[in-house]
């Protein structure tokens, strides 16, 4: 039995509606712990007064700089005593987690059970950059919940200006939509840096993001330097089967305005079946007896509107990789950044292929750590240094494919303009 | 104790998913054919070499005691032959193999009070962070404006009946760690940082804190004799950037630390590309503890989505349809002059063009 909890009114009202609680989780927890007991109180403090009271400090794991989030009770008595003295101390570890997120019950009781032990009995399903949270921890326990769970095979995430914890899409695993092996991705990568990981030593934090598809259901467009985006370069492919299944239960109108209608390049068209064009670029199925969807594979983008409408019926082709952006953050400090191209297509197939990825990642990381400013990320240096000394600097060939349009503005030194016209054209020939 | 006694890390890394994987995930990996959705909640895919599984996806607190996590472990030994996963909004995911299961799966999980949904053209669960709980900086909670928040979207949650899925977030700061979503809640502070100048000198590093300042208002200054920061207040637009490096200089204020309200933000390249989210509203009061203002103004823009667009329009597909006035003449939203952007790259965001809807 742990101590007498607090008074916590205002705690109290996040317990009741259908919600799943977190109080009520952490109420359970304090029955047993006075840690928790006092991480209660301190939280209905903040909630009384509208504000938080923790500081950060410098806590971690014998051979690592990172990983361990620090966190000291700022609320003390008029002898500078902490108030709440069980939760004087609140740090965190960040564990990384496989690609996917996938967990057999036999690990996770493990977590809960080393977790109960060393730390306060609170973990979060995931923190926003993809760690599992082991949430509130004495500084003296630290490194014995990090030796049992490193010895379960599980690692230390990212903080502070390092390469940081990443994650994948559930791919593979089990969706049809998938590009690429995103767990591949994700571990060639990321296991390939984990010095940068575990000692941070770079300008600012660096993150990779690895979606199977332009869904992007990891968010990776705005929330990596790094994206790693599926999709393919070939025609859509179709399945009559289930093309027509799908129009016998959606019908003409959901056809035409849910997919035709909505393609943003117009690059279906609903054709009688006899008028369906049969070139190279075209994909098309039949919906019935008499009309059918025609694709040109020439003007889509593979932005997956119809194929998320029609799944199965349409499938992205098979000729796949990744398109890769780089840059993408949120606001802090020059506005909000979108990840931009800088390869429009790397086919992900086989290891080399995976290889030529990690060293693409190893070169982008590379300049950015020699370059980036303190504090700067890679999509700032970027906006500083313009795309193109960057591109030089990590070797990569300048595509159209880089830009929305090209420069409307005459303010550029242009002296080399004949030798790139002379090197574009001799590349061509090559081709 | 001593360093000689300390055991060196086994610097393993991101573990071999495929152990974790559930056998019909780990034997049809990469040989996906198609999906559907039986009923909200529930996902049902086919794979090319004609096994199925059936995905059950349950809503979470995120934040979970031991006591909760076991308890989803049991659930998952019982129906799910010992196998989950979650996505990136904390949802859990139950994977089982035989359709017959997946019924009393979805009654045992209710039963235990999570709810079963969070698929297709639901309001899925809120991405979220730390605030109050853990982080150094906070403006506000997260598990709390969350809990608070979802259990008035609950049905939302439970059913499939938006125009397409809807993705939320929120931000106990400005940093934006939520992210962007369809609707995002975002700490907005509305006062300069106030200065404990006794401090300022022996925690932050004067010159870094200085370069932090997005509009350059912070300059070293002597004050009451001892070396420390100054604001022109004039300058200053609140963003809390200095604090975070320099903690004497609190930006966090129980009154004047607002929530201003985002819409239209979304990662997927289906139809219009990737959007960024844009303030819509703002002055809302940090209400703890259920934020009934954020509350009120998130449910009338999801009514007015969910009367107003149509199939597949997500909320920046609707908008660019109908059109910001209009958006906020259907929102009863006021549009304020605080709401024209006057960043670097504004005038982009201006309508250099006749197109306007009458």
């Amino acid at each position: 039995m742990a101590k007498k909890p607090y008074d916590t009114p205002n705690l109290d009202q996040l317990e009741s509606g259908p919600w799943p609680s977190f109080v009520t989780g952490l109420k359970r927890l304090a029955k047993d712990k006075d840690y928790v007991v006092d991480v209660l109180g301190h939280l209905e403090h903040s909630y009384k007064t509208r504000k938080g009271y923790w500081k950060g400090g410098t806590v971690g794991v014998f051979g690592y700089g990172g990983g361990v989030i620090p966190r000291f009770t700022e609320i003390k008595d008029d002898k500078e005593q902490p108030v709440f003295k069980d939760a004087a101390e609140f740090h965190t570890l960040r564990i990384m987690p496989p690609a996917g997120m996938h967990y057999n019950t036999d690990i996770l009781r493990k977590f809960c059970d080393i977790w109960e032990k060393h730390g306060s009995g609170l973990i979060a399903f995931h923190g926003q950059s993809g760690d599992i949270m082991m949430q509130g921890c004495t500084t003296e326990n630290v490194q014995k919940a990090f030796d049992e769970i490193n010895e379960l095979g599980f690692d230390l995430g990212g903080a502070g200006p390092a390469v940081r914890t990443s994650m994948a899409c559930v791919g593979h695993a089990r969706c049809e939509q998938s590009c690429y092996d995103e767990g591949k991705g994700l571990r060639t990568i990321v296991n390939n840096f984990l010095d940068d990981i575990h000692r941070p030593a770079l300008p600012y934090k660096f993150k990779f993001k690895f979606s199977g598809c332009p869904n992007d259901c990891m968010n990776s467009i705005q929330r990596s330097d790094m994206a790693i985006i599926g999709t393919w370069r070939d025609n859509i492919q179709t399945d009559a089967a289930l093309a027509k299944k799908w129009f016998a239960k959606h019908g003409m109108n959901e056809l035409v305005n849910d997919v035709v209608g909505m393609c943003p390049t117009r690059a279906i068209q609903l054709k009688e079946i006899k008028d369906v064009r049969k070139d190279a670029n075209i994909s098309s199925v039949a919906v019935n007896d008499s009309q059918a969807l025609e694709i040109d594979n020439k003007d889509c983008v593979r932005c997956m509107h119809c194929i998320n409408v029609m799944t199965g019926a349409l499938a992205p082709g098979n000729d796949r990789g990744a398109t890769i952006l780089v840059g993408g953050k949120r606001t802090l400090k020059i506005g909000d950044l979108m990840g931009t191209v800088v390869v429009p297509f790397m086919k992900l197939k086989t290891d080399e292929d995976y290889e030529k990825l990690l060293d693409l990642a190893k070169r982008t990381v590379d300049f950015f750590a020699e370059n980036a400013l303190e504090h700067e990320r890679t999509g700032e240096m970027i906006e500083r240094i313009g795309l193109v000394n960057f591109l030089e600097g990590i070797e990569v060939e300048v595509d159209p494919n880089m830009v929305s349009a090209p420069r409307t503005n005459p303010y550029v030194r242009m002296d080399d303009w004949d030798a790139e016209v002379a090197k574009v054209n001799a590349k061509k020939a090559a081709a | 104790m001593a360093q000689a006694q300390m055991r060196k890390p086994v610097e393993c890394g991101v573990p071999d998913h495929m152990q974790y994987l559930h056998p019909t995930l780990r034997n049809n990996y990469g040989n996906w054919k198609y999906h559907d959705r039986p009923r909200p909640g529930v996902l049902h895919h086919v794979s090319k070499s004609g096994e199925e599984v059936w995905t059950v996806r349950a809503g979470t607190q995120r934040q979970m005691d031991v006591y909760t996590i076991r308890k989803l472990c049991d659930i998952a030994d019982k129906f799910a032959e010992g196998h989950v996963r979650f996505t990136i909004r904390s949802n859990m995911e139950f994977m089982v193999a035989d359709e017959k299961k997946v019924a009393p799966l979805i009654a045992e999980l209710e039963k235990n009070g999570f709810p079963v949904g969070g698929t297709g053209n639901s309001v899925s669960m809120i991405a979220h962070t730390q605030g109050w709980l853990h982080c150094d900086i906070p403006g506000t909670d997260a598990s709390g404006v969350v809990k608070a928040l979802m259990d008035e979207l609950y049905e939302e949650f439970i059913h499939e009946e938006m125009p397409n899925r809807v993705r939320l977030s929120t931000s106990c700061c400005e940093i934006n760690c939520g992210g962007q979503a369809d609707i995002a809640i975002v700490i907005q502070h509305t006062k300069p940082p106030k200065i404990n100048h006794d401090l300022v000198a022996n925690v932050c590093e004067r010159p870094a804190v200085v370069a932090r300042c997005p509009v350059a208002a912070i300059r070293p200054a002597l004050v009451n004799g001892k070396p420390s920061l100054e604001v022109d207040e004039k300058k200053c637009i609140c963003c809390g950037a200095c604090f975070p490096p320099c903690p004497p200089m609190q930006i966090n204020d129980p009154e004047h630390s607002k929530l201003a309200i985002w819409v239209g933000g979304k990662n997927s390249n289906a139809r219009i590309k990737p959007q960024f989210m844009k303030m819509v509203a703002a002055g809302l009061p940090n209400n703890a503890p259920r934020w009934p203002e954020v509350a009120a103004v998130v449910k009338n823009i999801l009514r007015v989505y969910k009367e107003d667009a149509r199939p597949w329009e997500r909320m920046a597909d609707w908008i660019e349809r109908i059109g910001w006035p209009r958006f906020f003449e259907k929102t009863n939203l006021p549009f304020t002059k605080y709401l024209i952007d006057d960043w670097r790259g504004a005038r982009s965001n201006l309508n250099a063009s006749t197109h306007i809807r009458f």
